[in-house]
């Protein structure tokens, strides 16, 4: 028996290579550079010019690529213009998050615990806090996060997908531990996140080996054609798919499989919630449109009333949670839920027209979440020596914010009109698309029922809008918040609030982009 | 010139703007600003004027298309500007009354703190009024209509310091949404029935359209008259709105706006031509509205409401003119014109008393005003004569026609209408000379604190200009048919009608009753005392004196039943609507916290969320589809 060493084409992954190799060159960082404050300057600046540099090769590889795109690994890997596209949105929300990442209140202090090992409360926590202790291994965690979603868009064979996937998951589970203040609940957070994710993982995994049970095959376009040779409907099969759509679902959070995302995005630290809540939306979106579109749209009738009825329970549970919510990141976390019931909207009928619209959708959707998240954690309390305390989260305490300070609370309306889809916003382009793509494929009657959701969420959208604004500051309660100043999450309010307008009033350029990365590569040898 | 006719109008508009936003910075020369462009505009007008008469007739109509204002599928609506004859007449009275009054006004206002705004405003006026008689289209003619709507308001209210001038302001506002509400309706049904609203278009295509759209489109463009040009029922607003300073009452509700009424039917040739019952009702409804007015007229003793029931009095003959048809088009407008130069002229000497007396307006405190007011009496007598139709003096040529045209036709109309205007005539010339004996002659009835005295050139010298105007105008222009045949182009050549009566007859018995009326008055007003309060009256003579009721009547007929309509929609709104509104999202909120309890915060009882949904969707999809 010999082995033959694989044909890789290296060149067509190079923006993936860059981002991983930054990732580990920032692990060895972590041992070498002793001052936190030198490491964690040296660490940005790695993982800014590592994305910058992935983001460039990727629009070299867009302006280069020749016919549909390039097979890597015989049919592991798929480069098409939809994974640049894609991978191009991740790496944006991947640059505004490592920002967010990096910034510091007034007095000096991240949104990370300083020693992510110490039990919360201990003397080790507080003697490390004292020695000015910061865990920067979250830069070179969210390299890794970042390098496998983008891995997790163009992989197109199912084992692949799963090594992608708990590339980026693991990442993200400990970053979500590593909160600075309500420790407690931010371990939590992560042992559900982790809990739950293996779970997902598993049932993932279970269905592949159903499907390669039924089919003999891994790769996605090879389990396509076997469906459609399969002439009855065989039951290993559909329960195999049904199992790979429940493990990507779950990542993109739909209801049933929703139950994390609460938890998560309340108790991981804000600059993660923020990353997390845009980039792994776009990523699991991604996988979901590709494994759709390219194999199992045999099966399209048998799935359909699945999608159908998740995005129906998202966009109604997310609804009416968040209606009832009174703390800003947990409203927020059932709106993400909506949102996905809104994403799901789109793949009704799997039309030509969704490939352009969800990836637009998605960075609308990403670009508002990150600003919103950026705001919140701007709004903080003031603790009773003066200091800066921890994030305001209680919807009460943000009332009479715009007078405090108008630039905040106008960012934040902008992103939560975003968010209702009202017109002049990113949102309501995305949801126009995905609405006119979901007609297209003959599902009006979910897209009836999703105006009706977005209808009622506009309802707690603007009551933040209406407290901030129109609202006053309680009495007794003016010093009781304080709105921190960081310029680098500055910079992402300012950046995102404006690319959610021009993505509202010049969408064209973008839609233009995104259509023209609406074609898959699907090769039949191999 | 004609092509650049836009300027006529950007002229003013830009003054209007500079002056609103230079603020307190501009006092000093903003006045000047004002002036400047409204002549600028006069010589605009007067450009396009002299290009037009030289081209032959059939091509003096021009339409300068400026852009696109509403592009859509079916309704394309560009904005235009048309100059022809109609247009431009309008557009030399407003310009040219205008600055003079622009002039009169920087004396009249010079006291006035805020005297720039007051110009902005009245630039604002004749940019708004210039828009509406050169618009080529119902709807940008609907701009201008709004925009001296707008005008007006500010300007009735410009002392809106006191109460009641504010509320003067709403009442000519409100009044005024009815006929606009007319227009609106009417450019509905244009536009159900040609499919556009331009007026080659709608024009061209009216003689196609059946009677009855033509009428229902006939009565709403009538109703839209009604508001802005004064005429029974709207007519509650223009007493009132004297309340603004006398050179806007000079202008606005007397020479041009309250003309637009009259210009939108005369416009509207081809709808009318078409639908015979809507010109008769435009007729009766210029007919009553001009008795009315006149017997308003007789009543008051307020000398500026006195004028604004003589201004209602005399658009009721223009109305009854445009309601004769093609016969009696040109006299409208005709009229029109000459009107504008007369009560203008006598609004300004209205003004330049008021001036002389401490803004006292009661006639009844006035008399033997010619001694101290040589140069307003003269000018102000110029324009009584040219009112009351003395040959040679204009009004003479131009109301004797509308006479002589409304005695034409068959059956009862030349009877009545005829009839009603001769009958006008001689309360006409009574009540003018009433106004004009109790103000200038007779005893002195002063009060103790007022010294008359002459205004200054700046108010005098227009005054001068529009009594040579009210004096000669219509004879220059009646002379072989001048102005009939200037504006033949646009309102269509009449054939000869004979009337009812022989015209020398009517002629004769027009000058007898204005005799009869002029002398009555001399005798009752001029040569007796006058008492200083107004003496006990009959009872015509009371409801004259309120208006014949048109307050309490409004009161009852629409503002109580519309605020009982209002008090229940609002109820009806907050059960009803909001009712259901905040029921359904209480149930939300419920539904709400209802499925809050699954987020039990208990992995386990998140993974067997998980699962049992996993189950269904499996189940169903594996099982149910086998």
């Amino acid at each position: 028996m010999t082995f033959t060493t694989p044909e890789i084409a290296w060149a067509p992954l190079a923006p993936i290579i860059i981002v991983l190799g930054a990732a580990s060159i920032g692990v060895l960082i972590e041992a070498f550079v002793r001052t936190p404050a030198t490491r964690r300057t040296v660490q940005l600046i790695l993982g800014l010019v590592s994305m910058a540099a992935a983001l460039g090769t990727l629009a070299v590889q867009w302006a280069s690529l020749d016919g549909a795109g390039t097979q890597v690994m015989r049919l592991m890997l798929t480069v098409d213009r939809q994974a640049l596209a894609w991978q191009s949105v991740i790496l944006v929300f991947g640059l505004l998050g490592i920002l967010l990442f990096a910034s510091r209140t007034r007095s000096g202090e991240t949104a990370f615990t300083p020693l992510g090992a110490a039990t919360p409360g201990s003397i080790e926590e507080t003697l490390a806090r004292r020695r000015g202790l910061e865990v920067t291994e979250v830069f070179p965690l969210l390299l890794f996060a970042v390098g496998g979603m983008m891995l997790f868009t163009c992989v197109t064979d199912y084992i692949f997908l799963f090594v992608a996937l708990e590339v980026f998951s693991l990442a993200l589970y400990i970053m979500v531990a590593l909160a600075r203040r309500r420790r407690l609940m931010s371990h939590e957070a992560a042992l559900k996140y982790f809990l739950l994710g293996a779970f997902s993982s598993a049932i993932y995994l279970f269905g592949v080996a159903l499907v390669y049970g039924a089919t003999t095959q891994t790769s996605f376009a090879a389990v396509g054609r076997a469906i459609d040779v399969i002439s009855d409907r065989d039951g290993l099969l559909l329960a195999g798919v049904v199992l790979i759509l429940v493990g990507l679902l779950f990542k993109i959070g739909a209801v049933p499989f929703h139950s994390w995302t609460p938890d998560a995005y309340q108790g991981a630290p804000t600059p993660v919630t923020a990353f997390m809540g845009a980039a792994t939306k776009a990523a699991a979106t991604a996988a979901l449109v590709r494994i759709l579109y390219t194999s199992l749209h045999p099966l399209e009738w048998e799935i359909s009333w699945m999608l159908w009825a998740t995005a129906i329970a998202s966009m109604a549970l997310g609804t009416v949670l968040a209606l009832v919510q009174t703390n800003v990141k947990r409203m927020l976390a059932y709106s993400s839920v909506a949102h996905a019931g809104f994403i799901l909207v789109a793949f009704a009928g799997l039309t030509a027209e969704a490939v352009v619209a969800l990836p637009f959708y998605l960075l609308a959707y990403g670009l508002a979440t990150i600003g919103a998240f950026a705001v919140v954690s701007q709004v903080r309390e003031r603790t009773e020596d003066g200091a800066v305390g921890a994030e305001a989260v209680r919807l009460g305490q943000w009332a009479g914010l715009g007078k405090r300070s108008p630039l905040l609370a106008g960012a934040m309306s902008l992103f939560l009109l975003s968010f209702a889809g009202i017109p002049l916003t990113a949102g309501f382009i995305g949801k126009f698309e995905v609405f006119s793509a979901a007609v297209a494929g003959g599902g009006w009657p979910l897209v009836l029922i999703a105006v009706i959701a977005s209808a009622i969420a506009a309802f707690f959208y603007v009551r933040l809008v209406v407290l901030m604004f129109l609202t006053d500051v309680p009495e007794g309660a003016e010093d009781s918040i304080e709105v921190d100043d960081s310029p680098l999450t500055r910079f992402v309010v300012v950046v995102t609030a404006a690319a959610v307008l021009v993505l509202g009033i010049l969408p064209a350029g973008a839609l233009n982009l995104f259509e023209n990365a609406a074609q898959f590569l699907v090769t039949a040898n191999g | 010139m004609q092509s650049l006719i836009w300027l006529a109008i950007a002229l003013p508009l830009a003054s209007s703007a500079l002056l609103l936003l230079a603020g307190r910075k501009a006092d000093a020369w903003g006045h000047w600003v004002g002036v400047a462009a409204s002549g600028g505009a006069f010589l605009v007008g007067l450009g396009a004027l002299l290009e037009m008469l030289g081209q032959p007739e059939e091509s003096r109509a021009m339409v300068n298309t400026l852009w696109t204002f509403i592009p859509g599928g079916d309704l394309n609506v560009d904005v235009g500007l048309l100059a022809d004859p109609l247009s431009i007449t309008f557009v030399l009275l407003i310009t040219f009354v205008g600055t003079l009054i622009h002039v009169y006004s920087v004396a009249y206002m010079e006291h006035d703190p805020d005297r720039r705004r007051f110009f902005a405003y009245l630039n604002l006026f004749v940019a708004a009024m210039l828009l509406l008689v050169l618009a080529d289209s119902f709807l940008l003619l609907f701009v201008g209509w709004e925009g001296v709507g707008l005008a007006s308001y500010l300007l009735i209210g410009f002392w809106n310091s006191k109460p009641e001038y504010a509320t003067a302001a709403n009442k000519a506002f409100f009044v005024n949404r009815i006929g606009d509400i007319g227009l609106i309706i009417a450019m509905g049904l244009m536009f159900a029935t040609f499919g556009a609203l331009d007026f080659s278009t709608v024009f061209a295509q009216a003689p196609e359209a059946t009677t009855a759209q033509l009428t229902a489109i006939g009565l709403m463009l009538l109703v839209a008259a009604c508001g802005k040009s004064a005429q029974f029922p709207l007519q509650s607003w223009l007493g009132d709105a004297m309340a603004g300073p006398t050179p806007v009452s000079a202008l606005i509700h007397a020479a041009t706006m309250v003309t637009a009424g009259v210009y939108l039917i005369v416009r509207s040739a081809p709808i009318f031509s078409g639908a015979p019952d809507a010109q008769v009702v435009v007729a009766a409804v210029g007919a009553f509205t001009l008795l009315l007015g006149a017997f308003i007229g007789m009543a008051k003793d307020d000398i500026k409401k006195a004028l604004a029931a003589s201004t209602m009095s005399q658009i009721g003959y223009m109305m009854l003119a445009a309601g004769l048809g093609p016969i009696g088009y040109a006299f409208a407008i005709f009229h029109l014109v000459t009107h504008g130069f007369f009560k203008a002229g006598m609004f300004l000497g209205a003004g330049s008393v008021m001036h002389a007396m401490n803004d006292q307006v009661d006639m009844r405190r006035y008399g033997a005003l010619r001694g101290a007011m040589m140069v307003t009496w003269i000018t102000f007598g110029l324009g009584w004569l040219a009112i009351l139709g003395v040959p040679p003096f204009s009004g003479y040529f131009s109301k004797d026609k509308i006479i002589e045209a409304a005695f034409v036709g068959e059956g009862w109309q030349p009877w009545v209408f005829g009839g009603a205007a001769l009958i006008g005539a001689g309360l006409t010339a009574f009540y003018m000379s009433r106004l004009f004996f109790m103000t200038f002659h007779g005893k002195a009835r002063w009060t103790d604190d007022q010294h008359p005295h002459e205004s200054p050139l700046l108010m005098t010298v227009p005054m001068m200009i529009l009594a040579v105007g009210s004096a000669f105008l219509g004879l220059i222009l009646a002379t072989g048919d001048r102005f009939t045949h200037w504006l033949e182009p646009v309102t269509g050549h009449a054939e000869h009608h004979d009337p009812v009566l022989p015209i020398p007859v009517l002629i004769a018995l027009t000058l007898i009753l204005v005799a009869i009326g002029a002398v009555g008055a001399w005798f009752k007003y001029g040569r007796a005392d006058v008492p200083e309060e107004a003496p006990a009256a009959s009872l015509v003579t009371v409801a004259a004196r309120s208006d014949f009721f048109q307050d309490s009547v409004n009161r009852a007929v629409a503002q109580r039943p519309g605020q009982h309509l209002t008090r229940t929609l609002v109820y009806l709104d907050h059960a009803v609507v909001d009712g259901a509104v905040n029921k359904q999202a209480r149930g939300w909120a419920n539904l709400g916290e209802a499925s809050r309890r699954l987020q039990s915060g208990q992995v386990r009882s998140y993974a067997a969320t998980m699962l049992v949904g996993l189950v269904i969707v499996a189940v169903v999809i594996v099982v149910g589809g086998l």
